[in-house]
């Protein structure tokens, strides 16, 4: 016992004559390294030179396909961070770890990360799935989560900064486009089988019958996974819809569009609006078999501006010529940015501080263009709706004002 | 809505449920073989699926590239590659591991349940973890329009012509040649075939091997409708085991009647009700019948 509290003192004798060093300590940008004492009160895995931060995603699985992107977004970010000389003097190391594309696993991991490695922050999640497994340990452990997939609103969290777009923002500007461009009148909404695409198709029918006083001629979901959509074209055709309001996603995807081709259903004929089709899904389904439909997102790879150019060229740079980014992939790459900022602001990597210190943090090199965070720890973003090209990308045909984020939408529950 | 239109979409949704009929037709065939035929559980069918969906994937991307001339017909070629290279593969699957667990079908599930994640595994490694589009040719696309009301779509049609034909070669070579004799026999009685001179390891891996080709032709031809990803032939295993354990598993011409019963059950009630409800109302049809006829619809008469 007597040993104990002997060496303990020895180590805070230790750690301040540190902390006293350190204070002279320069970074390589030439500005002072605040004492670590002084960033990290809460015991956070900082070290005079380091600072450790989690990446959880799934690396293998079902939601590899998807998620690979957003993995490869957030290292580069992290690269880059690093070579402007790291967030507070000190380079950032990631722990990758793998969340297998099953639930469990990932509120395994997130555990893993916050309680033995003591991470800053964790970049990761994909669906909404994953982070619902994972938000009470954040909320227990109180770790700090940047989650990048557009998803269906409905949460708020001190916990967890939503680096895509809730659900209004990318449905109602969309909607609201479509029948002002195409004159819609009728809408048939279509949906995987679970969580996302209902509450999104709920979202929008409540806008379609409600505000603009139009009409839904159809509305139905598939299993996730299903893969024949012979009889649904043929219902579309006899509804006759001015608008598909398509919500399909994963190997589904692929069979819908490529049957609705096969069945005559193209762009010339046929006005068809998406929220979860991105350049990374057209790899798969094919540019000749989306070619003319429209998506609404907040980020297209084609997007002309300055910082997505740059963007764009280094992300080719770091993972190959072929590498194509979608919606999600560059909300990913807000993440660590965002972090960054909040921790500047707040002085301290101190998780309480950094959620405190993020409403109201803006970036303004981001590939979209500007963000801020919101009270609600979204981001203020825009809308954009491209049209898809037969080599994979999108064009930009529409761009909306900056849009207030509203997980808790009035009116639309 | 006109008559015309009525009728067309009569004539559509036939031919729907005629095409979702040769899909689970195709799907199951490989398997009908291996767990009809011999009993094995193989959880790892879907993966030999997406060789065939991957050979394609690289035999038409390489045409298009090297051989722009040769690129509308790579795609049949291509096929005939996915036989052979799921072939080879399921022929050392069965050497390698399979053929020490042929009393053991419960050890058997959890092998081929293993090897397939492992294959799964190696796909993500090798073509990364997103998925490909292959290129399909011109003249598989769009549809064929009979009348101005009617939409046929080609990819369809091609996967039912596939299909017969698939079919048709797996009923001659069972009942028409020597490998079919001795797989009879063997299903029949594999002692006293092993008696009679009949090389009975020889002969399982040889139909193991076909059942995984046949898969692989299946993968290939669902490039053209469905999608190409790791993952991808996890999609048909439900399918694929529901239609072969409803149609009575020793039973060829049982898969038959199952793939036809289930797929105008679900394209009809998909038809009149939504999607998910289809499914529910598809697998509670099957439950039901599996129900009162546990051997499914087609009792093998195999001698237990």
């Amino acid at each position: 016992m007597h040993d104990h509290n002997r060496r303990q003192f020895l180590k805070t004798a230790a750690g301040a004559t540190a902390a006293l060093a350190l204070s002279a300590h320069l970074s390589p940008a030439g500005a002072a390294v605040p004492p670590t004492a002084q960033v990290n009160t809460t015991g956070l895995a900082v070290t005079d030179a380091e600072v450790t931060v989690g990446d959880l995603h799934s690396k293998t699985g079902t939601m590899a396909i998807s998620e690979t992107g957003s993995i490869q977004a957030e290292t580069l970010a992290i690269e880059q961070i690093n070579a402007m000389g790291g967030v507070l003097g000190r380079k950032i190391k990631i722990i990758y770890e793998d969340g297998a594309s099953d639930w469990p696993t990932f509120a395994e991991k997130s555990k893993k990360l916050l309680v033995n490695d003591k991470v800053a922050a964790v970049f990761g999640c994909w669906t909404s799935a994953s982070r619902k497994a994972v938000l009470p340990v954040f909320e227990k452990e109180n770790g700090l989560l940047y989650y990048p997939t557009f998803y269906e609103g409905l949460e708020q969290s001190k916990n967890v900064i939503y680096t895509g777009q809730e659900a209004t923002q990318q449905i109602l500007a969309g909607l609201d486009w479509v029948v002002k461009e195409k004159k819609a009148k009728t809408f048939y909404l279509i949906g995987s089988d679970y969580i996302w695409p209902r509450t999104s198709n709920k979202i929008a029918r409540k806008h379609i019958e409600n505000v603009l006083k139009l009409q839904v001629v159809g509305e139905e979901y598939y299993p996730l996974g299903h893969t024949s959509f012979n009889s649904l074209i043929n219902k579309i055709k006899i509804k006759k819809p001015d608008v598909i309001y398509a919500i399909v996603v994963g190997g589904s995807n692929v069979a819908f569009y490529k049957q609705l081709k096969a069945a005559g259903v193209t762009s010339d004929k046929q006005t068809l609006l998406t929220i979860s089709v991105t350049e990374d899904e057209i790899l798969g389904i094919g540019g000749e078999n989306v070619a003319g439909f429209y998506a609404a997102m907040k980020y297209f790879q084609s997007l002309d501006n300055d910082n997505n150019k740059k963007f764009v060229e280094a992300f080719k740079a770091r993972w190959g010529k072929t590498a194509v980014i979608g919606d999600v992939t560059q909300a990913a790459y807000l993440g660590p940015w965002l972090w960054k900022a909040a921790v500047e602001k707040a002085g301290s990597f101190d998780v309480n501080k950094v959620a405190a210190a993020s409403p109201g943090i803006e970036l303004k090199t981001a590939p979209e263009g500007y963000v801020k965070v919101h009270e609600n720890h979204h981001l203020w973003s825009k809308l954009r709706i491209g049209q898809a090209q037969k080599d994979g990308q999108y064009k930009v045909i529409h761009e909306s004002g900056l849009l207030e984020p509203d997980p808790f939408p009035k009116g639309y529950q | 809505m006109s008559p015309s239109e009525i009728g067309g979409i009569i004539a559509m949704q036939g031919f729907a449920g005629l095409s979702l009929f040769s899909v689970l037709l195709l799907m199951a065939l490989g398997l009908a073989i291996i767990f009809g035929q011999m009993g094995v559980i193989n959880m790892a069918h879907g993966e030999f699926m997406t060789i065939g969906a991957y050979t394609i994937y690289v035999f038409t991307t390489t045409a298009a590239t090297y051989f722009p001339a040769f690129a509308p017909y790579s795609f049949l070629v291509a096929i005939l590659g996915a036989f052979c290279i799921a072939f080879a593969a399921g022929y050392l699957a069965e050497y390698l591991l399979i053929r020490h667990l042929y009393r053991r079908p419960l050890d058997t599930l959890l092998a081929t349940w293993g090897l397939s994640l492992g294959m799964q595994q190696i796909f993500r490694s090798t073509f990364g973890a997103k998925e490909v589009s292959p290129v399909i040719p011109e003249w598989l696309l769009g549809s064929v329009k009979p009348t101005e009301a009617i939409d046929i779509p080609i990819n369809g049609l091609f996967v039912m012509g596939l299909t017969v034909l698939v079919t048709a070669t797996v009923f001659l070579m069972l009942f028409k040649s020597r490998w079919g004799l001795r797989v009879r026999a063997t299903v029949a009685n594999r002692m006293m075939s092993n008696a009679a001179g009949i090389n009975t390891k020889k002969v399982d891996r040889l139909t193991f091997a076909i059942g995984c080709g046949i898969a692989g032709v299946a993968g290939a031809a669902f490039t053209t409708i469905g999608s190409t990803g790791p993952t991808s032939g996890s999609l048909y295993i439900v399918d694929a085991f529901l239609t072969v354990t409803f149609g009575g598993a020793a039973s060829l011409f049982g898969t038959i009647a199952s793939a036809f019963g289930i797929a105008q059950t679900q394209s009809i009630s998909e038809f009149f009700m939504t999607g998910s409800m289809a499914k529910v109302l598809t697998l509670l049809v099957v439950v039901t019948i599996l129900m009162m006829r546990p051997q499914g619809l087609f009792a093998s008469k195999v001698r237990r």
